[in-house]
């Protein structure tokens, strides 16, 4: 059984597999799902995609708090007659069987209407009649199919978000006018003084005047904007040249045409336009599904079941919990609030917070802080600080988070604005002095000419075209950037700092050792046939690395949740579990989670859960140790360090018991002298990585969370990230190269313009034909960069 | 040659008769989600099959399983 794989999700089926209709299953879920999809017609599912199934989780009490109608009108986007819209969030879906099954609700419940998924996204908009169904019917449904939805506390204070579509406006009303100009210019390219022509050049021209005129007034608005806010604000950026081109390209148009002097150049103007918006459009691929903005919102619960006075358990919105509450935890909820605990076991996987995965146990008494999740049974707490107080979320009060990082930053093509701008205007004044004096006729001709060949199309259309390109080439690698502009703060990193714990360890796989005295043969037996009944994760990991074949029964079983687990056969005891329950006295030098066993009530050792570090981590650090200064940050003790020092360059600084506000002040100190690339994973890492100048977060599963940071890295190509680097300085080569390449251009125009020869239609070609080289140029280079990061 | 009014003013309509299809369609959302349109017009009224033929269908699709993620 154990080489088989699930009929549904295609994991192996391991020693709990289920044998069902001739298919094997991994786990009972994943059999029901099968179950409901076979019995409802839907077994189509696996035609289309072959075990593209997910393992539903146990989501039973979970969303209580979908009775709550007040939470729920929160939630849907329609409430009238009977009838309730709902968008959620699935982040689980992943192919095509995924969209087909979610799309086909209705068969799975008759109230249901309508469902559409929007893959890009990862969401599901789902009509439904609330006559014999609701919410929450819905969301346990998708729970009982393996597509749970992910309802929280940032989805109830979303507004309305509007979906902005001015870009793409914009870009349809240039290339409309653009298509429609050209034609109408066509024309008079081919001038022969026809008699027809000269009747009704008048008709094409100011049809050209119209079609212009929504390409500067609407399309182009952004320019004038953008060039008006720059230059309020004393800057020259690329936008001010790119406005005044527009504005000469029309005013000299309209009096051209007016004056009967030309036909104008409304073919240049709607194309530079047209070209324009179209970098703009490309730069601006986005990760729908990923959020880059995340802060706790996103990881914590809408509503929470608090017990009042009289012992009854009722649901209420998070931010209505108050000091001196009582509430219940339940297995698998995040903790919202700074709390003592009152009553049961709690083991506490504090990983989001942390980056830490095993659990730690906590004791009635104890205090429990906001962000652990719950793994154990149910637990009632009294609540010490509200939502807003508690430890973990007052970090999000820091200024750092309110900042935008790309506002700060004057990007490359913005910096040769300014030069680019004056060297313009003053061939411009030179040009115009000189025929002032030869031949004052041409001098006005002569300066628009100068300012409407040296519009930086070709300059402002490299950046976005590159980094438009590598954004995406570095999505390929799973490599997650938020937008452009990451690219350009890459290419200036001169230090880089590591979080420990979950960045560069990881949380998959632990290295065990055991350390005390030898267990004899009939002790590990024992041991493992003990392990083999409990389900603790630990005790799993530790079933899987005891060599011993020997499977006896057991005559006694016992588990004690939160404390380990006993075992009795042939006289014998063996006690697995925390130093307290095997009767150790707690060592204080322990910086590892550790199982102690005893056998027959006499302690014999401990087995010392370490972390493992990522494969390839020490190439990364010695990759990167050439070019960049190094850090590592971790909010453990120093555990670690001589294993660290093993693997890190020795001028690698070392960090330990940092508080996450420690880490943004260090950053913060360093970023006097240098820019910093903050990585991390935790939320602890958050306000390090709002303060670096990059923050880049590890992730082992991109669908689930990250904080608030500037890119998202998955952890499978964590050893890409130097060759990432230096990708990103190379893009800004071939940017750099790119203006080269459009000043090229520029000169070569400039020398019709400065003479007084430029005709239309010379600039109806240059301008197409520099734009169009710049695109195929930075096309080809940044594929050739792509090569560098196959090996 | 004056019949160019007419041909002009017949090329614009038809001209803007397009753009205004292209500003609706944006208005609709159509450009919203350019992937799961795609897929979804590959998929048939698999659904109202009867049970049995689908339990064979899903035979023949067990054996020539292919592992796409």
């Amino acid at each position: 059984m154990t080489d088989t794989t699930c009929y549904h999700c295609g994991d192996a089926c391991g020693k709990n597999g289920v044998h069902f209709d001739d298919k094997n299953f991994c786990c009972n879920g994943c059999k029901t799902v099968y179950e409901i999809f076979t019995s409802n017609g839907l077994a189509t599912y696996y035609e289309i995609e072959a075990k593209a199934g997910t393992t539903p989780n146990e989501v039973r009490k979970k969303y209580d708090f979908l009775d709550n109608q007040e939470i729920v009108g929160q939630l849907v986007e329609f409430n009238e007659d009977g009838v309730q819209v709902v968008s959620l969030s699935i982040p689980s879906i992943h192919c095509s069987s995924c969209i087909w099954v979610l799309e086909n609700l209705n068969k799975l419940h008759s109230a249901i209407t309508v469902s559409q998924v929007d893959f890009p996204k990862k969401t599901i908009r789902v009509t439904y009649r609330t006559q014999d169904f609701s919410l929450k019917a819905l969301v346990l449904l998708l729970g009982s199919i393996g597509y749970e939805p992910y309802i929280s506390l940032e989805e109830f204070n979303k507004k309305d978000k509007k979906v902005d579509r001015s870009l793409i406006y914009k870009l349809g009303v240039a290339g409309f006018a653009f298509g429609n100009v050209m034609l109408l210019s066509f024309p008079e390219y081919f001038e022969v003084q026809e008699y027809w022509l000269d009747q009704y050049k008048v008709v094409f021209r100011w049809l050209m005047f119209a079609f212009s005129l929504p390409v500067v007034f609407y399309a182009g608005q952004d320019y004038f904007i953008s060039a008006y806010k720059g230059l309020r604000s004393k800057l020259l950026n690329i936008d001010v040249p790119i406005a005044l081109g527009i504005l000469t390209l029309f005013l000299r148009s309209t009096a051209d045409i007016i004056f009967d002097l030309g036909s104008g150049f409304f073919d240049s103007l709607t194309g530079l336009v047209f070209f324009l918006l179209l970098g703009k459009f490309f730069q601006q691929k986005t990760y729908a599904y990923l959020s880059f903005e995340r802060d706790y919102k996103s990881y914590f619960p809408i509503a929470v079941t608090r017990l009042t006075k009289s012992g009854e358990e009722e649901n209420v919105q998070v931010y209505h919990i108050d000091k001196g509450d009582r509430i219940l935890i339940r297995s698998h909820e995040i903790i919202p609030v700074d709390c003592i605990l009152i009553k049961g076991n709690a083991e506490i996987d504090y990983s989001f917070v942390t980056g830490e995965s095993e659990a730690v146990f906590r004791e009635s008494g104890e205090k429990l802080f906001a962000g652990g999740k719950q793994i154990g049974d149910v637990l009632e707490v009294e609540v010490l600080k509200s939502v807003s107080q508690s430890y973990l979320t007052q970090l999000w009060g820091n200024a750092v988070f309110a900042k935008d990082k790309s506002s700060h930053f004057q990007n490359i093509t913005d910096s040769i604005g300014k030069r680019f701008t004056i060297a313009v205007l003053s061939i411009a004044t030179l040009a115009t002095v000189y025929w002032l004096a030869v031949d004052p006729t041409l001098a006005l001709n002569v300066f628009t000419s100068v300012l409407i060949i040296a519009c930086p199309c070709a300059i402002a259309l490299a950046a976005p075209f590159t980094l438009g390109n590598m954004l995406r080439i570095f999505g390929k690698y799973k490599f997650y950037l938020k937008n452009t502009n990451v690219i350009e703060r890459l290419a200036k990193i001169d230090t880089a700092i590591f979080d420990k714990t979950g960045t560069l360890t990881t949380n998959q796989k632990d290295t065990i050792c055991y350390e005390g005295l030898e267990l004899t043969e009939a002790e590990t037996a024992l041991l493992k046939t003990t392990l083999r009944a409990s389900n603790h994760p630990l005790s799993r990991s530790l079933y899987d690395i005891l060599k011993s074949n020997a499977i006896m029964t057991l005559d006694e079983f016992q588990e004690h949740t939160g404390k380990g687990i006993e075992g009795k056969a042939n006289a014998h005891t063996i006690k697995v579990g925390s130093a307290a329950y095997v009767g150790e006295e707690q060592s204080t030098s322990m910086t590892n989670t550790a199982v102690y066993v005893s056998s027959d009530e006499n302690v014999k050792g401990r087995f010392v859960f370490k972390n493992t570090y990522r494969e390839g981590i020490d190439d990364v650090f010695e990759a990167l140790g050439t070019e960049y200064g190094l850090g590592i940050l971790s909010g453990d003790n120093d555990g670690e360090r001589n294993r660290l020092e093993e693997l890190v360059p020795k001028t690698t600084s070392m960090l330990f018991n940092q508080k996450p506000e420690d880490k943004l002040e260090y950053i913060k100190k360093l970023q006097e002298e240098h820019k910093v690339l903050m990585v991390g994973d935790g939320l602890n890492d958050a306000g390090a990585l709002a303060q670096s100048d990059v923050g880049l977060a590890v992730s082992e599963n991109i669908n689930v969370f990250s904080p608030a940071c500037d890119g998202i890295l998955d952890a499978s190509n964590m050893n890409l990230l130097p060759r990432f680097l230096r990708l990103s300085k190379n893009a800004m080569q071939v940017i750099k190269m790119s203006f080269i390449l459009s000043l090229c251009y520029n000169i070569v125009g400039l020398y019709f313009a400065v003479t007084g020869q430029l005709q239309p239609v010379i600039a109806a070609i240059l301008m197409p034909l520099s734009s169009i080289s710049i695109v195929v140029f930075t096309t080809i280079a940044t594929n050739f960069l792509e090569k560098k990061l196959k090996n | 040659m004056s019949v160019i009014y007419v041909l002009l003013a017949i090329s614009i309509t038809v001209a803007v008769a397009f753009f205004a299809a292209f500003v609706l369609s944006v208005k609709s959302g159509q450009y919203d989600d350019t992937y799961t349109p795609s897929v979804r017009m590959l998929f048939e009224d698999e659904v109202v099959k009867d049970k049995k033929e689908s339990t064979l269908n899903n035979q023949k699709s067990n054996k020539n399983t292919t592992t796409n993620q």
